[in-house]
């Protein structure tokens, strides 16, 4: 069974067709990539899945239930975590509270709990506190945890979105351009990270224009343009593929 | 964690502040300076409720002067009517109060920005209008007198000094209710909501939900406020809960800063003090500068160095637009 | 309720729907250019009531006054958009709210302390001796009312569908950065926009002064009637904004004869309400209004 699978699932603003019944399967411990041209539907995929935006059309099945239309924090806690294009850090608190942020969906303490300071939300919150930690070291940002997260350079805040969203202790993580604006180096340092995670087991889908990284590091390339799938498979058969070169045609590759 | 030291430098701004306040009669003698100080522990419970709602949670009331009213009415009506001990009139005031404010939030805080400022303005002046047309209830404009006094056991708390320790001890707690939440997990979501409602939301916050909750905490704080007023002056009157009174609150919170609740505090002292000094000045100038300081915060606090900086960048932060996606 | 009586009450609430039309209209035009909500708009309507008042009480011939009060609301506008909604433009909608909402605590403490507290009377425009039609009486001042209202919107219409001016406004409205790429100045349309909003809004308050009086504190009531029209229309339709006012209007007109004068001022906040919880894009509204 595949952990998440796309049916048919369109979307529509006003006029304009984001998203043509878009279907596909992606399976655990796969890292798949969602590649397209300016303008192809990618992102829109990306709400239409994690519950940021609703499909007008189609089903969205996650560990084999129907999840279409469900809130975001729903689908956080279901197990679906996510990264912003143009990232979206609470940038006046540090790069510890960012990633805390990220327990909530895995923490209970209410508004009793939050009033009073009952024993057990003392518990919790030094429990967040270490899996936050343990979530910064795993994406290499353990020394920047009293940061000021608006201080960060690109490339480290594109890794704490990252760390904010293992927080969540996701098995499904979407990162939308995560290798935007990096240099060469960082943009290593993010695939050995990506990589990393996968291995710790966490399926991963993500949205790339650079097409080295993306071509490098994924398992299977889905490809829109204008909102439809044109090719779904492997990295070399996708770079194969006549319809993928002839959307590609007169598009910056990057 | 627990040593007396750790536990000083965690709480030493609360335990200083609980001190001066409950010392105060001792130090004053003077009835009008220990009528203002009650009047502030009051205003400090409101400022608090709207200091987590818009400086916390970043969502803007015009209306929170309707939620004082309903405290001030409901205890005031319960008791002379209805004879119903002041205590539990004080409970079932405040209930109502949140009851309404769920009704009034679950359809608006959905809606962004301006939709809530202005749904809370006009459910501000509906209580308002009520209050002077409903004239079998209310009495109108001429208000409600001969509210009794709050007594407990052979405590009569008509009495100025204990009534300021009892109305302090109250403010106190509403504090420092208000600092554990924001310190707290709840806290976290609301501070993350303000910043980024769909990274909140992402990240397993359901932000209208909390936006509901504290808006409706914001109005139980309010309601107890007039409650307390309404039996230390013992008479009310619809003049008290328009919308001036709304936007002198949000001001409250505005001036004292968005970052923390102690900004409840500065803004409340602000906005009780100043008034004093400027009416001396001239009479009708206040709400003149409570306007013109609203604008000036918002509009000029880019402040490069100084003292300001620090609240400066706290509000930028703050205001700092997101963009579209 | 007699026909006649009906009659009336239409009558008289046409009157009221046309100051609030011309007040959703205001918003309407600043809130399309900028996305912003002027929560002082309402005060700049009693600014152009006083101010008439004010002048012709100076001394000045009713028509001269009218002129002057349009001028002096046209300058305060200006100058709140120049001082304050420009360093807002790129903060987000709360420091937008907290700022209009302070302009709108200033504007009115000022008229307080400029003009006192008294609700004021301006002389009718011309005379008061009613016309009769169909049994019930219209004064000439409603037909002043109704008729500039009515030039006002054509006005509009005209600028915004037949010139070049007005079709660079709507490209702003639509995508402010396409239209700063064909060259139109966003900032002058920004600028534009409080201008014209505020004279309307300014004339609004001078010709419904004859009828209702004006004191300082008049503004919030019409701010937000003008925000309940405008939000019954549909936020950013300028037609709609009409279509809102009039009928609020109506609606307030047709209230006081069946329940009571009392609650007039309730009818537009329970609209407002009841609009935001089944339908916040109003009536004719296709603009989304959740937005982050």
């Amino acid at each position: 069974m595949p952990l998440m699978r796309l049916d048919g699932v369109s979307k529509r603003f006003g006029g304009l067709e984001a998203l043509r019944e878009v279907s596909f399967a992606l399976h655990v411990g796969q890292i798949m990539a969602l590649i397209g041209p300016n303008g192809a539907g990618k992102t829109t995929l990306f709400n239409c899945v994690a519950g940021a935006d609703r499909p007008s059309a189609g089903q969205v099945f996650f560990r084999g239930e129907d999840v279409t239309g469900r809130p975001a924090h729903a689908m956080c806690r279901a197990g679906l975590a996510r990264t912003f294009q143009h990232s979206r850090l609470f940038d006046d608190l540090t790069v510890l509270e960012n990633v805390i942020v990220g327990r909530h969906c895995r923490t209970y303490a209410g508004l009793a709990a939050a009033f009073l300071r009952l024993p057990r939300h003392g518990r919790e919150e030094r429990e967040s506190r270490e899996q936050a930690m343990h979530a910064l070291t795993r994406v290499g940002l353990a020394d920047r945890a009293q940061d000021e997260a608006g201080s960060l350079p690109l490339g480290e805040r594109h890794l704490l979105e990252i760390a904010r969203g293992l927080a969540t202790e996701p098995v499904l993580l979407l990162l939308d351009e995560p290798a935007a604006g990096l240099n060469d180096e960082e943009t290593a340092n993010l695939g050995h990270c990506v990589r990393r995670i996968r291995d710790d087991g966490v399926t991963i889908l993500l949205v790339e224009h650079d097409m080295t990284f993306v071509m490098d590091i994924s398992d299977q390339v889905v490809v829109l343009d204008y909102g439809r799938k044109i090719a779904d498979g492997p990295p070399l058969m996708i770079q194969a593929d006549p319809e993928v070169i002839r959307a590609y045609l007169g598009e910056d590759l990057e | 964690m627990s040593t007396p030291v750790g536990f000083w430098n965690r709480n030493w701004g609360f335990i200083t502040l609980a001190v001066v306040a409950l010392a105060m009669p001792l130090l004053v003698a003077d009835a009008y300076l220990l009528s203002i100080l009650a009047f502030m522990a009051t205003r400090f419970m409101v400022v608090i409720g709207l200091s987590l709602l818009l400086g916390q949670a970043g969502q803007i009331s015009l209306g929170h002067a309707a939620f004082v009213a309903i405290g001030a009415y409901g205890s005031a009506l319960l008791v002379t009517r209805l004879s119903m001990n002041p205590w539990l009139a004080m409970v079932v005031a405040a209930v109502l109060a949140a009851g309404v404010a769920g009704v009034i939030g679950i359809p608006t805080l959905k809606l962004k920005g301006h939709y809530l400022a202005m749904a809370t303005l006009g459910f501000g002046e509906i209580v308002f209008i009520l209050l002077v047309q409903l004239k079998g209830l209310t009495r109108g404009t001429d208000g409600i007198t001969g509210i009794p006094p709050l007594t407990l056991g052979s405590l009569d708390f008509s009495q100025p000094r204990l009534y300021h320790v009892l109305v302090w001890l109250v403010a106190l707690i509403v504090f420092r209710l208000a600092l554990n939440l924001s310190e707290s997990r709840v806290g976290r979501s609301l501070k993350a909501l303000r910043r980024s409602e769909l990274a909140a939301e992402s990240l397993g916050v359901n932000a209208s939900w909390r936006k509901l909750q504290v808006f409706m905490i914001s109005a139980v704080f309010a309601s107890l406020a007039g409650s307390f007023d309404a039996h230390y002056v013992q008479f009310i009157s619809p003049d008290s809960y328009g919308i001036t009174f709304s936007v002198i609150l949000v001001c409250s919170v505005v001036i004292g800063g968005f970052r923390s609740v102690w900004g409840a505090l500065w803004g409340t002292l602000a906005t009780v003090i100043l008034p004093e000094v400027i009416k001396r000045i001239h009479e009708d100038a206040v709400n003149l500068v409570f306007g013109i300081l609203l604008i000036l915060i918002v509009v000029l606090l880019p402040v490069k160095s100084g003292p300001l900086a620090r609240v400066a960048h706290d509000v930028r932060c703050l205001f700092h637009r997101e963009e579209r996606g | 309720m007699t026909g006649q009586q009906f009659l009336q009450y239409i009558f008289s609430g046409i009157t009221n729907g046309s100051i609030y039309a011309l007040t959703a209209l205001g918003f309407t035009l600043v809130y399309n250019a900028t996305g912003i909500i002027n929560f002082a708009q309402g005060e700049l309507v009693m600014l152009g009531g006083l101010s008439a008042i004010g002048l012709y009480r100076a001394g000045l011939p009713l028509p001269l006054a009218f002129v002057g009060a349009l001028i002096i609301v046209l300058i305060v506008a200006v100058m709140f958009e120049q001082l304050a909604i420009r360093p807002l433009m790129a903060k987000g909608v709360l420091a937008q709210v907290i700022a209009t909402v302070g302009a709108s605590l200033a504007l009115r403490t000022a008229a307080m302390m400029i003009w006192g507290r008294e609700a004021l009377p301006l002389p009718p425009f011309s005379g008061d001796t009613p016309i009769r039609v169909l049994g019930a009486s219209l004064t000439p001042q409603t037909l002043w009312v109704v008729g500039t209202t009515i030039v006002i919107v054509l006005a509009l219409q005209f600028f915004y569908k037949r010139t070049l001016t007005g079709k660079a406004v709507r490209a702003c409205a639509v995508n402010p950065l396409a239209a700063r790429l064909m060259g139109v100045s966003y900032a002058s349309v920004v600028l534009l926009s409080f201008a014209v909003s505020g004279v309307i809004s300014a004339a609004g308050g001078a010709m419904v002064a004859p009828i209702s009086f004006m004191s300082y504190s008049s503004g919030a009531l019409l701010g937000l009637k003008g925000f309940a029209a405008a939000t019954l229309g549909g936020l950013g339709n300028p037609l709609a904004a009409v279509f809102g006012g009039l009928t609020l209007g109506i609606l307030e007109g047709l209230a006081v004869g069946l329940v009571s004068s009392g609650y007039k001022d309730a009818i537009a906040f329970v609209i407002l309400l009841l609009v935001l919880f089944v339908r916040p894009q109003g009536l004719f509204g296709g603009r989304v209004v959740e937005r982050e």
